[in-house]
């Protein structure tokens, strides 16, 4: 039952995360989310139970493998998490960057171009 | 299932909208064809139609229909009796000729096409309302009326007074078909019934019960709205924005007796309580005056024609309020009168606009020389408002006013509320045949007066249709036994659902009678009027002024205070603060998952600290450091390098526990993270601290420990649960066997889950595109706006120039990498 022990930790990622994404500077809000994808990626590591040191693998000349091995299924699903989310995180660092060369800024208070503090009044005709 | 009659009388409902569909192309190919092609669809119809009427003259009804929703019990089922068919044959009979008349009227018009399809869909959608029989299937035309209408009024849509006048109208006339449509479920909640046959035995029961003013109240605000009563009048003269033969055929004819067609449906099931016999004559006996009146104040003979259109509806309401046998009937001929001389009058209007360009009888005159048979068509309209002899409209008037039943001068006091609707009806039709006097009087005769265009007689199509309309309305003036037994006795007797026999007769011994003494009493009142009538006008405009508020004004004031109001809602939800949108996602996470704990959560008992080593303390440990130095960095490159630090852990984490090709990657893509994140933080000017002032954070903490616990929590419970590792056993059974590779995971990823790696790679390879785009794509941006900050933004631009460059090929590295690694993974 070593999992209880870990359920804090993924606890002490997922603040972490949503502290920095809650700062409005873009690149801590970065950051951020790289926590968090690390963050679920371990949730659903240990939520499928864990075994130490057997891999999911059948050794060589067997059909199937002998005793307890480690759960194959959800590291087949965090192997593509890791992967999108790094993609993920590579479009968010260039949308971030180009964010800051057009609109000059880290800080989202200054980035209202789509809903502006005092947006105009709808047309009151017909 | 379906019968002959099934399939007939659906498609008389339904062909209107096939012929609707057809239009845009016919009108193309045929041009000024078109209208003539297109009216033989209701001159079918109503020659079909007509087939029924003996039938229905020995109050026999016909059901028919199909299936629609069977598993909710609703039919597409039609009810043809006296009264349905009556308004079927107006609407297809006067259909027919305004299809003429808008082809001849609109000749040329590039939209005509799309006009004449509006027309058809309006009259299949009227034809649907008149013959439905499930309520359901009633609602939908019903609606469908006012989209129609909708489309017509804004037809002209460049001018914003036809967008108003058209918004205008489905705003109201739409408002008011919600209200009947939660009528009609009530209706159904009481009954179990759909189609109105079978409700019409549960009259008694439903007048009893407690419930009853809410519907009655229900269906009253959707006939109201429908047929222009008052408080709820001024979308019908707004309505005349409208193309004309729009006005002579929705707004007169058809349309607008709607709201009197479903009073006269329901009368028998919602009719004849004190309720019902005090709020129609008022409702109705004041919109009949207000009209009048309002008819009066007008010089535009559209307008004129609106207004009376309004009084005329009241008056219908009022009759139907009335609800004896005389009301009744003198309802449905002044219902068959009103849509034959309301009718032609219109379209006399709109062919002397055609002629001479103008409507504003002040400008009219003599146009009795140079358009002859108009003017026979106006001259028998005008008659039918005042009630002359031999019009329908005259023994329309004696079948009202007999509703004064008295045989003593003391019955007057006696019977004070028929003396005072007697009253009011002599006061409404004398003001009405005073404006009718004054469009014959002021446009036709007299000297002829120079008009924007030289007047002359328009095209066949253009008088045809008044000039029949008045010839019948003079024949059915004078056939009146016969019209009596197989239209009027039929109606009035579906209306009352009991028998009516109209005492109707045309003869010498009427001249005698207390009818025809109020008749000759309105004449003489009307001509008063009309003398006056200059005056009158004149009067009105400046008490108008003086006023200065319409309900025009009201409706503007309501509509924008709602524009003003969905702008405020808008705004304080869609407020722009970042942090705030996700402050409320970060809640709702947080509240999901805690809120189902609170006492489901039963504290297990925790395994002691040594169920995990040592070296597993120490990662866990590094981990913790690592996040809490990202959070805590002074410098942006420690932050970065503390990414690398828990990203490590975590990959440590999984090579511990068995997952060595989860440890690689993550290894992998840590320090190509760390590095890019190097590279690209290194070359932008940003601010090293945390912008939060301590109130934020203290608020952001406070939140994002509440995530955590919430997680922590959520993962404890769960982990009580067993796990059911069936997949999971499936898979490392059949992997060497099925699939024939050795490394599970591996397996899963290239073969049994293939598809959602190739959904992966697709997913990179598609980042990567958006990058070089996001990269290449410069210069564009916004030049102006709240975000881009004036003045500083130049000298930045131009100092960033040449690191912008060389950012270029990093960012491509990285995409490159990134679309490698899946490929190299996977395998």
């Amino acid at each position: 039952m070593s999992e209880m022990l870990m359920a804090p930790f993924i606890g002490v990622f997922f603040a972490t995360a949503v502290y920095l994404i809650l700062s409005k500077s873009v690149i801590r809000m970065l950051l951020g989310i790289t926590i968090l994808g690390n963050g679920v990626n371990l949730l659903i590591f240990i939520m499928g139970r864990v075994t130490r040191d057997i891999p999911p693998i059948v050794p060589a000349g067997l059909k199937q493998p002998i005793g307890d091995i480690a759960n194959p299924l959800p590291q087949a699903l965090i192997l593509t998490a890791i992967v999108i989310g790094f993609a993920l995180f590579t479009f968010l660092l260039v949308l971030g960057y180009r964010a800051y060369q057009e609109l000059d800024a880290d800080n989202t208070d200054n980035m209202r171009l789509a809903e502006p503090p005092n947006p105009p009044q709808p047309p009151l005709s017909y | 299932m379906s019968s002959d009659l099934d399939v007939g009388i659906t498609l008389a409902a339904l062909a209107p909208f096939f012929a609707a569909a057809l239009a845009p192309f016919i009108h193309r190919f045929t041009k000024s064809y078109a209208g003539w092609i297109l009216a033989v669809i209701p001159a079918s119809i109503f020659i079909y139609l007509l087939s029924f009427v003996e039938q229905m003259s020995r109050r026999e009804f016909v059901s028919a229909g199909f299936e629609w929703i069977p598993s909710y019990g609703i039919r597409l089922s039609f009810y043809l009796d006296g009264l349905s068919v009556t308004f079927a044959l107006l609407i297809s009979g006067i259909g027919t000729f305004i299809i003429l008349y808008s082809a001849a009227y609109l000749s040329g018009h590039k939209h005509l096409g799309r006009f004449l399809s509006f027309m058809l869909l309006f009259m299949g959608s009227m034809l649907g309302l008149v013959l439905s029989d499930n309520l359901i299937s009633l609602f939908v035309f019903w609606e469908l009326t006012s989209i129609t209408s909708f489309l017509l009024i804004g037809f002209d849509h460049v001018r914003q007074a036809s967008r108003r006048a058209a918004i205008q109208a489905l705003v109201i006339t739409g408002g008011g078909g919600l209200a009947l449509l939660a009528g009609i479920l009530l209706l159904h909640q009481i009954t179990n019934q759909w189609d109105i046959s079978e409700i019409f035995v549960w009259g008694s029961t439903i007048k009893e019960m407690d419930i009853y003013p809410l519907v009655l109240g229900l269906f009253l605000l959707g006939a109201f709205t429908k047929s222009a009563q008052f408080p709820f009048h001024f979308w019908l003269p707004n309505a005349m924005e409208a193309p004309t033969p729009v006005s002579a055929y929705l707004h007169s004819a058809t349309m607008v007796k709607a709201g009197i067609y479903l009073l006269m449906r329901m009368n028998p099931v919602l009719g004849g309580t004190t309720e019902w016999n005090i709020i129609l004559p008022i409702v109705g006996g004041f919109t009949l005056l207000w009209g009048a009146a309002m008819a009066m104040k007008q010089t535009d003979l559209k307008q004129m024609l609106a207004q009376t259109t309004v009084a005329s509806l009241g008056l219908l309401v009022l009759l139907i309020g009335v609800g004896t046998d005389a009301a009744l009937s003198a309802a449905v001929l002044y219902l068959l009168a009103h849509a034959f001389y309301k009718g032609a009058l219109f379209m006399v209007a709109g062919g002397v606009d055609h002629a001479t360009g103008t409507r504003d009888i002040t400008q009219l005159g003599g146009l009795w020389k140079v358009m002859p048979v108009t003017f026979v068509a106006v001259l028998i309209g005008v008659a039918g408002m005042a009630g002359v002899p031999a019009t329908v409209a005259f023994l329309a008037k004696e079948e009202m006013y007999a509703v004064l039943e008295v045989s003593s001068v003391s019955d007057l006091f006696e019977n004070w509320q028929n003396t005072l609707v007697v009253f009011v009806m002599l006061l409404g039709n004398a003001m009405m045949m005073a404006v009718g006097l004054t469009i014959l009087v002021k446009a036709f005769l007299g000297k002829l007066k120079t008009t924007p265009h030289k007047a002359h007689e328009g095209s066949l199509s253009l008088w045809i249709g008044a000039l029949v309309l008045g010839v019948f309305a003079i024949w059915a003036g004078t056939q009146i036994k016969y019209l009596g037994s197989i239209i009027v006795g039929p109606v009035a007797s579906s209306v009352a659902n009991f028998q009516i026999s109209p005492k109707l007769h045309l003869d010498f011994e009427m001249l005698t009678t207390l009818p025809f003494f109020i008749s000759t009493l309105t004449w003489v009142v009307g001509f008063v009027i009309y003398l006056a009538i200059e005056d009158i006008r004149a009067i009105m405009l400046r008490t108008s002024k003086a006023i200065g508020w319409t309900f025009d004004i009201l409706f503007d004031w309501l509509m924008f205070g709602l524009i003003k109001l969905s702008a405020a809602v808008t705004r304080f939800w869609h407020h722009g603060r970042w942090e705030l949108y996700l402050i409320v996602v970060f809640v709702g996470v947080a509240l999901a998952m805690a809120l189902p704990m609170i006492g489901n959560f039963n504290m297990p008992q925790m395994p002691g600290l040594q169920a995990l080593s040592f070296f597993e303390w120490g990662i866990f440990g590094m981990a913790v450091v690592g996040l809490s130095a990202v959070v805590l960095a002074k410098t942006r490159l420690i932050a970065i390098v503390s990414l690398g630090i828990q990203g490590f852990a975590v990959a440590l984490i999984f090579m511990l526990f068995g997952a060595p090709d989860l440890g690689f990657t993550q290894f992998m893509v840590e320090t190509l993270s760390v590095v890019i994140l190097a590279l690209v933080m290194t070359r932008l000017h940003l601010e090293q601290r945390d912008a939060r002032v301590p109130w934020e954070v203290a608020r952001d903490a406070a939140l994002s420990l509440t995530v955590g616990i919430s997680v922590t929590v959520l993962m404890i419970s769960v982990l009580q649960n067993p796990i059911d590792l069936r997949l999971s056993e499936f898979f490392a059974l059949t992997s060497v066997p099925i699939a024939h590779g050795h490394n599970i995971v591996n397996v899963i990823l290239v073969d049994y889950r293939g598809l959602d790696t190739l959904g992966e790679i697709s997913v990179v390879l598609a980042t990567g595109i958006a990058i070089l785009a996001l990269i290449r794509i410069r210069g564009g941006g916004p030049q102006t706006g709240v975000g881009a900050p004036k003045g500083v933004k130049k000298p930045k631009r131009a100092r960033k120039a040449t690191p912008a460059k060389s950012k270029r090929k990093t960012t491509r590295k990285s995409t490159k990498s990134a679309q490698k690694k899946p490929a190299g993974q996977s395998t």
